[in-house]
């Protein structure tokens, strides 16, 4: 018997499905598997293709495993289309002219966008949106224009539209139709849309067709609307709809639809039975072309099992058009029979313009959810689309109102019945995902959460209690929680906080050594705007501070402190390098120059700290929070000054920032460092937030890190003035302050912030959501209010009470602090230390 | 009229520490005692107060004094400065180590 062959044609996404399905039907190990791909590269997941835009690499969206061909003998021809088929002697011919005899064809050979007959269609600057290659294009393009069009107001076009407004272009969206995504959602739903679009500056112009696209020796300048207006712009992305590519199935004479679509049965077989077609290019036996991915995965299966001789499983007979999606941050679902198209049907409908939220359900005679439209809130969606075909258990005015209007909605996915479908991308039931115990589990086990995605908050909830994010035992909110909750209960003390927003249990109690600190910087860092007073040593404040903070020194493993005086951008005078010079040698401390380009004074008795302190400030110096989770250093190249390279003061802008956010607490410590010019000398790419010099002015990198896990900054924003700097990192640092958790530098929180690097941009340069003037608040009430720590606490002698060792002793120095000389300086004493050592080691200890 | 705390070093000896409203609720002081020794003097929120050894065990340093005032469970503990492992006020036993524990002192208000 010879090994039948299958021949693939369209390595997309479900032609990659389709491979996946016969492999795992074992059809690979007895036949021999020939694929066809026109792209340059296998398949990648085109849902996503967005996402390279906020930087996935074409590698990140791949959706062939690792070793799959090689592992089933799959011979995969990348950049060869099918040119034609011969159905008689059963082959295909590619473009490279390889022919390739076959037993069975499959076609996956999906859609191209349709492009609308305009004259200048095919002008420079025209472009479609289906491909990498595509978006590669659009970006290169879009890097000498300032205005973009998009034609097509449908789900791609307004992801186009996305991605030419984060590509920096004043953006418009031209729809023929009278509404935005008029497939999917109703009137009152594109109006809620359309509302949230605008105002994120988008401008969209509906019920208007374009004309023609105006050109200038060959390359885009406008186009020409049927209202007669012109629109000028630099270039136009079509996304007026797909058509199926079924060119190479009406050339054999396979059947094919009227209006485009190769025909197929239930079984997903052509009109030749040798001749499978599956996903987009396929016209179902139910008369439909599906434009979505989650119905072209079950003609896969089908198609799979079909081959393989399963006749079992019912065929595809069509599918739910359910869609949720994340269009330009706005949430936008429908499902089931959103246009209420069935006779009698009754609608329920929530719509608030405030906030751009409309919800409608639809519902039949008798109860029946049938289906509905959510925009911005869709939070529902996994919930209502498994209840569609069937009577909710509770009214359906609860299932649309906001939480906290009205009952509270006590409906949750446990309310679903076993059978109901979560993921209607891989078609996973409740059932299935209550097998597995987390989310990787799901997603390795049943593929659920890793199309779309939009069902894994659903699935989340189905899964065994969530961790408890809490900060600690004595809360269950998080930092960023416990801030907002500081912030408009206006609440000033840690008691009053723990005795109304602790845990049942841990009211009236001490906290713990997290909470309070916690607490402690956040109050600190609110203190201007709660009007107390930011000094973090009196009253209650002085007990919830590390013990660093508490005498605004760090300690050392033998108890002793080091003493770091604030040095802004490394830029020092003779005069005051002579003073610490001679402070040290007055006090016998040990000497060193820190990595953050200031001098570090080791080896201090709490009960030193004040006379040394009196000399430093008595000299100028100010604290240099080496104690604090507050701004650190901003080192400093030499820069333009004196540097033949420089192009800007790297040394001034570093100062200058360093006395503006000096003192400024927050989650976790905050670096930076200014370079003067692309050299980096500073290290500006390592930090928090790092500015680097340009001819134009100052590039701006944020969430920077050097430590354990290094990370490189991202660019924020470019060629800035010396205000748009300042303004920029304001807002940037308080955005961080408001929204990060305990010990969470900006590196990790920038890695955990949904939306990553695009929503920062979006909120702290293009206001997304008008938080901008309050965080600018914030930080010039910080800068105001600003005062050093270290001069307060010699001012007042009731604050100085507290640096002794010996509190029935106050002269008496610490016996157990010596020291012993090395290398003309001096070390702690670690025989003292170890003396009397329990058995306990120390390597056990971790600290937290 | 003022209070002041008491510790009491070995059986029968009481030893005057500081006036009460010296402590700051949550925070410790140290008090050096007559042979050498040093204590750590807590005052918690409720106004008890506790007086444990002032040596961490952990690395021999004398810092207990220093470290943060919690409460788990109801029970009041301090972490020690340096690697945060935490102590019971009450009895001195280590909360991240059993086996570790360090003395405790009696007190008492006069
Ligand atoms: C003194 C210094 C080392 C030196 O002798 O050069 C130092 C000393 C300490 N570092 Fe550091 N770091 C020092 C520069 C750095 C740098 C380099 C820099 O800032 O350019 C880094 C990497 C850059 C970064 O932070 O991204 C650095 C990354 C760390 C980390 C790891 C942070 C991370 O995100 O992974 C810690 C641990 C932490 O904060 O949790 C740490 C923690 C510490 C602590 C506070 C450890 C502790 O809890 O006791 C040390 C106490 C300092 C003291 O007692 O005065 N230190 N530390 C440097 C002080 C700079 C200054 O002038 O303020
Ligand atoms: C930007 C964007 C966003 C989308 N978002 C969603 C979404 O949120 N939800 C959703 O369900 N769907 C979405 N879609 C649609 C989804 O991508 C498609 O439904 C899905 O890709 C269809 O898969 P397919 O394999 O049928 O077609 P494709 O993925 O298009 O693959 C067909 C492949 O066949 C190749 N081919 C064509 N002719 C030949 C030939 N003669 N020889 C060899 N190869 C050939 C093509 O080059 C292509 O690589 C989106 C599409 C885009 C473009
Ligand atoms: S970063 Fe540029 S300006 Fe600064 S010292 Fe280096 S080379 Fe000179
Ligand atoms: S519904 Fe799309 S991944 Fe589950």
């Amino acid at each position: 018997m010879t090994t039948p062959t299958i021949v693939l044609v369209g390595h997309g996404m479900v032609g990659q499905r389709f491979l996946e399905a016969l492999a795992d039907r074992g059809v690979t190990e007895r036949a021999r598997i020939v694929v066809l791909c026109e792209e340059p590269r296998p398949a990648y997941d085109r849902v996503q293709l967005t996402s390279y835009f906020s930087g996935k690499t074409p590698e990140d969206l791949s959706m062939v495993e690792a070793g799959f061909l090689e592992k089933h003998s799959i011979e995969l021809y990348v950049g060869d289309p099918a040119e034609s088929v011969d159905r008689e002697a059963r082959t295909v011919t590619a473009r490279s002219g390889r022919v390739f005899a076959y037993d069975t064809l499959v076609l996956a050979t999906g859609s191209y966008p349709f492009v609308p007959p305009v004259p200048g269609k095919d002008a420079r600057g025209c472009f479609v949106y289906r491909t990498i290659e595509d978006l590669l294009a659009i970006e290169e393009y879009a890097r000498t224009a300032t205005t973009g069009a998009v034609v097509g107001g449908g789900l791609l076009g307004l992801e186009a539209a996305g991605a030419l407004s984060g590509l920096g272009l004043d953006t418009h969206v031209v729809e023929f139709a009278p509404r935005l995504m008029p497939v999917q959602v109703d009137e009152g739903g594109g109006a809620a849309l359309l509302r949230t679009i605008e105002r994120m500056g988008l401008t969209v112009h509906t019920g208007t067709g374009t004309q023609e696209v105006v050109t200038t020796d060959g390359a885009v300048t406008g186009m020409k609307l049927s209202d007669g207006s012109e629109l000028p712009t630099d270039m136009v992305v079509f996304s007026a709809g797909v058509r199926p590519r079924d060119q190479l199935a009406r050339d054999c004479g396979l059947t094919v639809g009227e209006r485009g679509g190769i025909a197929v049965d239930e079984r997903c077989r052509t009109s030749d039975p040798a001749v499978f077609a599956i996903g987009e290019c396929a016209l179902a036996s139910d008369g439909r072309v599906y434009g979505l991915v989650a119905p072209g995965y079950e003609m896969a299966q089908t198609a799979a099992a079909t081959i393989a001789d399963e006749e079992g499983g019912d065929g595809f007979t069509g599918a739910d058009m359910s869609t949720k999606l994340k269009l330009l941050g706005v949430d936008v679902a429908s499902f089931g029979d959103a246009h209420g198209a069935a006779e009698g049907c009754l609608d329920v409908v929530y719509a608030d313009s405030r906030s751009g939220v409309y919800k409608k359900l639809v519902i039949s005679g008798d109860g029946v959810l049938l289906g509905g439209v959510l925009v911005g809130d869709a939070e529902q969606y996994g919930l209502l689309r498994p209840l569609t075909g069937s009577v909710p258990p509770v009214s359906p005015e609860q299932l649309v109102l906001p939480a906290g209007a009205g009952a509270p909605v006590a409906l949750g996915p446990s309310a679903l019945p076993d059978d109901a479908v979560i993921c209607s991308c891989h078609n996973v039931t409740k059932h299935a995902i209550g097998q597995c115990s987390s989310l990787p589990e799901v997603k390795k086990c049943t593929k659920a959460g890793t199309g779309c995605g939009s069902c894994v908050k659903t699935i989340e909830k189905l899964l065994p209690a969530a961790v408890d994010k809490g900060l600690c035992g004595c809360f269950s909110y998080t930092r960023s929680e416990l801030y907002e909750i500081a912030r408009t209960l206006r609440l000033t003390s840690f008691a009053a906080l723990l005795d109304s927003h602790g845990r049942e249990e841990a009211r009236g109690g001490e906290g713990c050594e997290v909470c309070k600190p916690t607490v402690g910087s956040i109050l600190a860092s609110l203190a201007p705007v709660l009007g107390i007073d930011g000094y973090i040593l009196d009253g209650e404040q002085a007990a919830l501070q590390d013990t660093n903070d508490h005498f605004l020194a760090n300690m050392q493993r033998n108890g002793s402190y080091s003493v770091v005086p604030r040095i802004p951008g490394g830029e020092i005078t003779p005069e005051k390098l002579i003073v610490i010079g001679e402070v040290a040698r007055d006090f016998g401390l040990y000497t060193k120059i820190t990595g953050g380009q200031r001098i570090d004074l080791f080896g201090a008795r709490v009960d030193q700290l004040p006379s040394i302190w009196t000399r430093l400030v008595d000299a100028g110096f100010e604290s240099g929070h080496a104690y604090g989770k507050a701004l650190r250093t901003i080192k400093s190249c030499v820069g333009q000054t004196w540097c033949r390279y420089g192009v800007q003061d790297s040394v001034r802008m570093a100062i200058q920032l360093e006395l503006r956010y000096r003192g400024l607490r927050a989650p976790h410590k905050l670096k930076s460092a200014v370079s003067g010019c692309a050299r980096e000398c500073a290290e500006a790419q390592s930090k928090d937030f790092g500015i680097i010099a340009t001819a134009n002015g100052w590039n701006l990198y944020v969430g920077g890190n050097g430590g354990a896990t290094p990370r490189h900054a991202d660019l924020l924003a470019q060629d800035l003035s010396d205000a748009e700097l300042v303004r920029l990192i304001d807002r940037f640092l308080m955005f961080y302050i408001r929204t990060a958790d305990r010990l969470e530098r900006t590196s990790t929180w920038l890695e955990r912030l949904e939306g990553g690097l695009d929503h920062l941009k979006d909120v702290v340069v293009g206001d997304s959501l008008g938080l901008c003037d309050e965080l600018e608040a914030l930080m010039a009430a910080h800068v105001a209010g600003y005062q050093d720590e270290w001069a307060r606490t010699l001012d007042d002698p009731e604050r100085l009470r507290r640096f002794v060792s010996f509190v029935n002793a106050p002269g008496a120095p610490d016996p157990s602090v010596r020291f012993v000389p090395e290398r003309d300086q001096i070390k702690p004493d670690l025989t003292i230390l170890t003396l009397g050592r329990t058995n306990s080691t120390l390597e056990g200890a971790t600290s937290r | 009229m003022t209070t002041t705390l008491e510790l009491s070093p070995s059986p029968d000896s009481w030893l005057s520490v500081c006036e009460e409203a010296r402590l700051t609720p949550g925070r410790g002081v140290a008090a050096l005692l007559p042979d050498g020794r040093q204590a750590a003097v807590f005052r918690d929120r409720s106004g008890r107060t506790y007086a444990i050894d002032n040596r961490d065990p952990f690395t021999g340093a004398q810092v207990l004094s220093r470290g943060l005032v919690g409460s788990s469970d109801g029970r009041p503990f301090v972490a020690s400065p340096l690697l945060k492992q935490r102590f019971d006020l009450e009895t001195g036993r280590c909360l991240d180590d059993d086996g570790v524990t360090v003395a405790v002192y009696p007190v008492r208000l006069k």
